[in-house]
């Protein structure tokens, strides 16, 4: 009973590094570029959901809704203003991988001038009692975890394979070219992309600050780094991928905490990232893409 | 229909187009012929809006494209079939025929199934393969699915880069008749090719490019008994 306690309370912290995950994996998908300010987002949905519920004591319904759209518009504004110039020019790819890495150091710092950097602790949001079966005893914040997180990737899913701008999304990514030449507005497409990447990860933000009730500026490095491990481990550009990677990664993380020790916890999570990518370099649901001549 | 004045693109420091001008008029069809790196393809990708040229005009339905964005160009009527096919091979044969109406509303679905239909009877065997994968299917079949695509948009004119490329003489034989019954459907045509016989064979017009310059235009047929033009482009 304690291994399935366990396992669910892996699945519960996976979600949350499936919903980011799956950021990281759209924005590769149809720009080919790691957006190492995704993990920022987060954090700049923890502290948008930490002003209207603490300062401005806004009630919780109406507070969640706060970083959904603080964290949409900001995944818009910084694709407006930090890449587009560089997409649109053809820019060398390490171009805007250094600009990702600035729009990152720049947001921390920017909230670390707005909110100082010392940690902030959110109130007790929902589901803080605990589910108990038999033996088997989980919170359920755990439980909503999970349950959000598939909700919002059959959501996804719907939105990608079912609609006419998730088909236009699956034909840019394949080849943005040929997509304009159907009539596909690439450019709005990209910026659908980083909207609905940062609202996912907006609802994981909602979900961490639920679980693990703590906020801080630089929350975003490692929180956001073990979400581009998940969408490494499950093939980047693939959404079933980051998912799946996402829950793996928790789960691994959580038996290694149960059952090893807290303090390997990282050095096991990087190092099955570094197998992975020796036996499968395109991620365990990753395709082989052709180089694009 | 379509008027190309005067445009120079440059890839980086590389001048690729210098200075070319061609027109094509309604229910022409008209080739660009020219070797490996004549410019064929820069000029289809500048009047699709791929690429930008720095001077000059292109003007297509008397309104001027020069700045246009692609998607706004193909919602004008102006479709192309791209060098390479290109078509989505992740998506099913009949997903690629959808995208290729995607600048028409999702809601004529009596409009969407009549050119479904069109393209299945034109192409038989895009029917069999609707829901197979396109990277499966074999070059030939690509290019009518290319083909097709481009035609979901029911564009008023096609532009085709290199159709015949890596296909069979019979594969190649059929791509051109089809290119043949387009023009007769009403739509006008502008066909770049390196087998400068076949597109000179069914074509009104043609221009000879030569290292992105104007070489040489005419009548299809005067190109055929031209001199130049069979010793450089005919191997005869």
């Amino acid at each position: 009973m304690d291994f399935i306690t366990q396992l669910l309370n892996g699945l519960g912290l996976g979600s949350i590094y499936a919903l980011i995950a799956l950021g990281y994996s759209m924005v590769y998908g149809i720009v080919q570029l790691i957006n190492f300010a995704h993990g920022d987002i987060i954090m700049v949905g923890g502290y948008a959901l930490y002003v209207m519920l603490v300062i401005a004591g806004m009630p919780l319904w109406l507070a969640v809704l706060a970083p959904i759209v603080v964290c949409g518009l900001a995944g818009v504004l910084i694709e407006r203003l930090a890449y587009q110039r560089l997409l649109t020019h053809n820019a060398e790819r390490i171009s805007l991988l250094i600009t990702a890495l600035g729009v990152s150091i720049f947001l921390q710092n920017l909230f670390m001038l707005l909110f100082k950097s010392d940690a902030k602790t959110m109130p007790p949001m929902f589901g803080s009692g605990v589910f108990e079966l038999g033996g088997l005893s989980v919170t359920y914040s755990t439980l909503i975890n999970i349950v959000v997180s598939v909700v919002m990737m059959i959501g996804l899913q719907m939105l990608v394979n079912r609609t006419k701008i998730g088909k236009a999304m699956q034909a840019t990514s394949e080849d943005a070219g040929a997509a304009k030449l159907m009539g596909i507005n690439t450019n709005k497409i990209i910026i659908i992309t980083f909207a609905v990447g940062s609202i996912l990860a907006a609802v994981g933000a909602v979900l961490y600050c639920n679980t693990y009730p703590q906020i801080k500026p630089t929350m975003g490095n490692l929180l956001g780094l073990k979400a581009f491990v998940a969408a490494v481990l499950g093939g980047i550009g693939s959404i079933p991928g980051a998912m799946l990677g996402g829950y793996l990664l928790g789960v691994l993380e959580q038996l290694t905490k149960a059952y090893i020790t807290t303090e390997v916890t990282d050095a096991v999570v990087f190092a099955i990232l570094i197998v992975v990518l020796l036996v499968r370099p395109a991620g365990l649901m990753g395709k082989n893409r052709k180089e694009k001549v | 229909m379509l008027s190309v004045t005067d445009i120079n693109v440059y890839y980086g420091a590389i001048h690729a187009l210098k200075g070319i001008s061609f027109h094509v008029e309604e229910g022409e069809i008209v080739s660009l012929i020219g070797a490996n790196g004549a410019g064929k393809t820069t000029a289809m990708h500048t009047v699709s809006g791929l690429l930008r040229s720095r001077t000059g005009d292109i003007t297509f339905m008397g309104e001027s494209i020069a700045k246009t964005e692609p998607h706004k160009i193909v919602r004008m009527g102006l479709a192309q079939v791209p060098e390479g096919r290109r078509v989505f091979a992740s998506m099913t044969v009949e997903e690629n025929l959808e995208m290729g109406a995607f600048i028409r509303s999702g809601k004529d679905k009596a409009g969407m199934d009549e050119d479904l239909e069109m393209v299945y009877t034109r192409f038989p065997r895009l029917k069999e393969r609707r829901r197979q994968q396109a990277g499966t299917l074999s070059g030939g079949e690509q290019q009518m699915l290319a083909i097709g695509r481009a035609l979901m948009s029911r564009p008023k004119m096609l532009l085709l880069d290199e159709p015949s490329m890596g296909l069979s003489p019979i594969l190649v034989q059929e791509i051109f008749d089809c290119i043949q019954e387009v023009k007769k459907g009403g739509t006008t045509v502008l066909l770049v090719e390196q087998n400068a016989k076949m597109a000179l064979s069914i074509s009104d017009r043609a221009y000879v490019l030569e290292t992105g310059t104007n070489f040489l235009e005419g009548a299809a047929a005067d190109l055929l008994d031209n001199e130049q033009v069979r010793r450089a482009y005919l191997g005869a």
